[in-house]
């Protein structure tokens, strides 16, 4: 468990924000998440952000998958 | 292809791949590692991961689907209370088709019971808002990634007096069941692919009893293709070099101590209690139950009329959900039991160990 | 005539009396009205059949809701209708059009599913021809339900159907898959976005002009309810065939993949409403492409998969991942819920 989809929280309003992904906006309750900042990518499990996303380590998991990918065309 | 594509890239998926079959190879030996996540189960499916793993690596599944350890009696309970006057039960999708002893709570519904799907608790709130002559009851069903959300749905309520919104006690806690896991004889892992999002409340340390007590390595992964695989990858070299550890590959998500506010605010409302875990039987301080003085939010405490619990004969639901055995040992599966037609829970949601099977490892019927 | 609805659907507009001929006169007929209609009489007498065999389908429509972002039920309903008889590789020519009103539906509504029926007649340039009004009660109904019944005739030298279908077959989709489940299910579980448009159009010119160009189709099918997964799951297993699709190429818009996500439903199920699958024959798969793609309401189209013969113990529908595995495509059960697991 369980389905939490990464969105960026674009507007704020005390414990109540906004999020998008992809142009789809849905309203949301901070209430887990009191220090979330607009521009913050959060996780969203049924109507709440339950946590935030490290963008530093979502680089580096991505510079690694880059990685993968570039060994795996050279073969 | 954005940066966010490597995640599922067929290249990257291949490079871990790569690396997994010489890791295999280096440890000479079948390895067994469980995930304990429904949306695990159903991610594996999805991308057709099974296959792609060598002969001796296999991936089973657990305890992780909360709507297939939820037992017949908690469902029965449900539909009494849906069938009382002035009462709508709000739910999660993933419960409506989930048999109880006698009907699901679809079919409920179809013969009249108020029965409505809600996307978040909040939902289910704003319905008892709406209509303070109803008694809403929301179906408290989860793991730690859900409950706190619960919990927030509560303080809720009582900020704003909403007395007529309660809930039916029935979310769980992940790391109580995966001791018992560690310590089930007939079950053989060699490691666990942690939950990503229950990690995301709990902090990745919750877990690190596993390694530290029971010397069974673990591993917090998150849900694309990569990230499953390279957590794989890392149990198998933890295997090959005798070490267990707890290890984070989620750390774009997943903390050590993780989400502190949550776990305060479910402290505030809930209390940890026995839960009864379809298949395990009652484990040890596994469930929670609403605070003594939040008790007139407690719909356990309304009175109904509740069937014998019946579980149907032959289904070996529990030994699945225990990674004892795989689906296609139960004698019910694709002979009664089907995704559309389920007899026991691990069928019913996409993420139930037997309905991920059917749909997505069916192929020529034979178990790995 | 004017066009002066009523403020609410009272019963007696059901009740074929005085408020009924006025609810026909001032609101059906000044939007939909050619010389069959007018005559109003109990059945509308056709002209002779063009040559060919003659095609029939009904549906119901009950759409909610009623009004989305693309269209309206009585846009659908028409729509629905026409593709369903282009499918069939039929001419659309005429239309019934049956509305059963629930007592108390607003007025300005039963406007906008009239207007819409009427755009979506000229568009696919059809006619309704004959048509009902029904009331029931309030609390009985869902504010309209449409049913339709449409007549077309397929021309004698076409032969369409899953029976042409074989091995060898490419698969095409003539658009991005998804768009008008999404936007429904957005619309019902408050997801917001100024990029969420229903699909919903008349596809028989398109279908037509795909005929044109000489390419050998053998099989043409709208991913309606239950969406793609559901369309080729019913092909593959009414022929015994084998179809396999590629995730990567099965085109789907970031909206509509973000709703499916958020909601956690299945985008390959998810309805279209003006979309077209094709089964040709595998040599001409290219220049089937390029025959979609030279009409308006094709440009995006695209192989999504092939047809292969069907082993002992196959699953009938394969999807190759993105992630380089394959899975089952399995049938939805029941309905799509949203889900959190």
């Amino acid at each position: 468990m369980c389905l939490a989809i990464p969105m960026r929280l674009v507007e704020r309003k005390e414990m109540e924000g906004t999020v998008e992904l992809d142009g789809v906006r849905r309203t949301i309750s901070l209430m887990l998440l009191p220090e979330a900042e607009v521009g913050q990518h959060v996780l969203i499990h049924a109507g709440y952000a339950i946590g935030a996303v490290d963008e530093d380590e979502a680089m580096r998991t991505l510079e690694l998958l880059r990685e993968y990918a570039d060994a795996m065309e050279d073969l | 292809m954005t940066d966010a594509g490597l995640l599922h890239d067929r290249r990257a998926v291949a490079g871990v791949v790569r690396d997994i079959v010489a890791a295999a190879k280096e440890l000479d030996r079948e390895a067994t590692f469980m995930e304990v996540c429904g949306t695990h189960t159903q991610a594996v499916a999805a991308a057709g991961l099974r296959r792609m793993l060598p002969d001796g690596v296999r991936l089973i599944s657990g305890p992780g689907c909360p709507v297939c350890v939820t037992p017949v009696g908690y469902l029965d309970r449900a539909l009494a209370l849906a069938a009382l006057a002035d009462t709508v039960v709000c739910t999660f999708g993933d419960l409506m088709r989930v048999p109880s002893s006698t009907a699901t709570l679809e079919q409920a519904r179809a013969d009249g019971a108020r029965v409505e799907v809600v996307y978040s608790p909040r939902d289910a709130l704003e319905r008892a808002r709406n209509a303070p002559g109803t008694r809403v009851v929301f179906l408290a069903v989860g793991f730690e990634t859900t409950t706190p959300t619960i919990a927030a749905a509560v303080a809720e309520a009582e900020a704003n007096d909403v007395p007529n919104f309660l809930i039916l006690p029935g979310n769980k806690v992940i790391p109580p069941a995966m001791l018992a896991l560690v310590q089930d004889e007939e079950l053989n892992v060699d490691g666990f692919l942690l939950p990503g999002h229950v990690s995301v409340l709990t902090g990745w340390e919750a877990f690190r009893f596993l390694a530290d007590d029971h010397h069974v390595p673990g591993v917090v992964v998150g849900f694309s293709p990569t990230d499953v695989l390279r957590g794989v990858l890392e149990l198998l070299r933890q295997r090959r070099d005798g070490t267990a550890t707890v290890e984070n590959l989620y750390g774009r998500a997943v903390s050590p101590a993780g989400n502190l506010t949550a776990a305060e605010l479910v402290d505030g409302f809930f209390e940890p209690a026995d839960a009864d875990w379809r298949g395990f039987g009652v484990i040890p301080c596994s469930g929670l139950t609403l605070r003594e003085r939040y008790s007139n939010r407690d719909a356990g405490d309304i009175p109904v009329e509740l069937p014998d619990p019946k579980e149907p004969v032959g289904c070996r639901c529990g030994e699945v959900l225990r990674g004892v055995i795989d689906p296609p040992e139960c004698p019910l599966f694709d002979a009664g039991c089907l995704p559309s037609d389920p007899i026991g829970a691990c069928m019913v949601s996409g993420e139930g160990t037997c309905s991920a099977w059917f749909r997505h490892e069916r192929w020529r019927g034979e178990a790995r | 005539m004017k066009d002066s609805t009523p403020s609410r659907v009272l019963l007696a507009h059901g009740s074929g009396g005085r408020l009924t001929q006025e609810l026909v006169q001032q609101t059906f007929l000044p939007h939909l009205k050619n010389p069959i209609l007018e005559v109003l009489s109990d059945s509308a007498v056709l002209p002779e059949l063009p040559p060919g065999r003659p095609a029939l389908t009904t549906d119901g429509f009950v759409v909610d809701p009623l009004v989305f972002p693309g269209g309206d039920l009585g846009y659908l309903s028409v729509v629905g209708t026409v593709n369903d008889l282009a499918m069939a590789g039929a001419r659309p020519l005429w239309l019934t059009w049956a509305l059963i009103l629930e007592e108390g539906a607003p007025g300005d509504l039963i406007a906008i599913c009239v207007e819409g029926a009427a755009r979506a007649v000229d568009e696919a340039q059809v006619q309704i021809v004959a048509g009902d009004t029904k009331v029931v009660p309030r609390g009985k109904g869902d504010g309209v339900y449409a049913v339709t019944a449409g007549l077309g005739v397929v021309p004698p030298d076409r032969d369409l159907g899953d029976h042409r279908v074989s091995a060898g077959d490419a698969i095409i989709v003539s658009g991005p898959i998804g768009d008008h489940g999404a936007t429904i299910m957005a619309c019902r579980h408050g997801l917001g976005s100024d990029d969420l448009r229903s699909d919903c159009a008349p596809e028989a010119s398109l279908v037509e002009a795909v005929f044109a160009s000489g390419v050998e189709i053998h099989a043409l099918h709208d991913p309606t309810r239950g969406g793609l997964l559901t369309q080729c799951h019913e092909v593959a297993v009414g022929t015994g065939l084998r179809l396999v699709l590629s995730e990567e190429a099965i085109p789907v818009r970031p909206q509509v993949r973000a709703v499916s996500e958020v909601l956690g439903l299945e985008v390959l199920s998810l309805a279209c409403e003006g979309r077209v699958v094709a089964w040709v024959a595998g040599s001409h798969a290219d220049a089937a492409v390029d025959a979609f793609r030279a009409h308006p309401s094709g440009r995006e189209a695209v192989i999504i998969g092939s047809v292969q013969e069907r082993e002992p113990g196959q699953v009938p529908v394969v999807l190759e991942t993105l992630a380089g595995g394959e899975r089952p495509l399995d049938l939805m059960s029941g309905t799509d819920l949203p889900r959190i697991c």
